[in-house]
């Protein structure tokens, strides 16, 4: 009973922030929405049992990306609204919505349901997180060890990307486009 | 109760409204939060078929999948400030340098 209230409250909930997210014209409360939306999304993991999938959202989302969209939105002109030019905005809606529907349409077909076997059972007496850390450390050593090269990876080209030529200021070369067309 | 099926019909609807997004935003920040969106969709998925089926690997995929998210924005980040240094503009209509 709780879990029924639970889950369509939150669902409810997601999907109205993702919505302002997608349709705002402000990139701040885009990003506020999408955090909101972000936390909201691990207390599905925490209802299905993956404790610690939701504890790693929210470090990892909540915590380390949309800090760095913070940092990332200083170099952006913030305040001012995003104007875009939406032409044929009825077509992106019909895609959109002819993918739902197909998408369910997949979902809910019975196709195959009982070709489908068990490939990794958690330990019977262990927690959510010791049965997670088990087989992460056995059946997928490599592809962990795979992320850890592809994050360092990551991290040596955003250092890269965003810090060189950190010294010449974003903001002072905007200052002078604005004299320039002020000159002219 | 709440069933396999409610899940991922949520995951669908999440996955359209991330497709909206993709397909109607053409300032670039705004096309990063929409794949945000979608990643977030297909990690909703894998935890629940996880737990339904009570096997551990769809946890597995929405992990890595958080990894990948993760590099994703370290690097699309640092390009899009590059980007904006040069251009003053993430609007993708401003940035179209090849005109076809």
């Amino acid at each position: 009973m709780f879990e029924l209230i639970a889950f369509y409250t939150i669902s409810v909930l997601t999907i109205g922030l993702f919505l302002v997210t997608v349709l705002s014209k402000n990139v701040l409360y885009a990003m506020t929405a999408l955090a909101a939306g972000m936390s909201l999304i691990s207390g599905y993991f925490f209802m299905l049992g993956a404790d610690f999938l939701g504890v790693v959202q929210l470090i990892v989302y909540v915590g380390a990306v949309m800090a760095l969209y913070a940092f990332g939105m200083m170099f952006f002109d913030v305040t001012r609204d995003i104007k875009e030019k939406n032409t044929n905005g009825a077509v992106v809606f019909i895609i959109a919505g002819s993918v739902a529907v197909m998408l369910t349409m997949i979902f809910s077909m019975p196709l195959g349901i009982n070709s489908i076997m068990t490939l990794v059972q958690p330990e019977v007496n262990a927690t959510n997180p010791e049965a997670v850390g088990l087989v992460l450390f056995t059946k997928y050593l490599v592809p962990f060890e795979v992320a850890a090269v592809m994050l360092l990876v990551a991290m040596i080209g955003g250092i890269i990307l965003a810090g060189k030529k950190m010294d010449d200021s974003l903001t002072s070369t905007e200052d002078d486009k604005i004299i320039d067309t002020e000159g002219l | 109760m709440i069933g396999l099926n409610h899940y991922l019909v949520l995951s669908g609807l999440l996955f359209a409204i991330g497709l909206v997004g993709v397909l109607r935003r053409k300032n670039l920040l705004m096309l990063f939060f929409a794949t945000e969106i979608i990643l977030n969709a297909a990690n909703v998925a894998f935890a629940a078929i996880s737990h339904y089926y009570n096997d551990l690997s769809g946890q597995m995929f929405a992990f890595f999948i958080i990894a990948v998210a993760a590099s994703e924005v370290a690097i699309g980040l640092g390009l899009l400030i590059l980007l904006y240094k040069k251009h003053g503009t993430l609007n993708l209509d401003d940035l179209a340098s090849m005109k076809g």
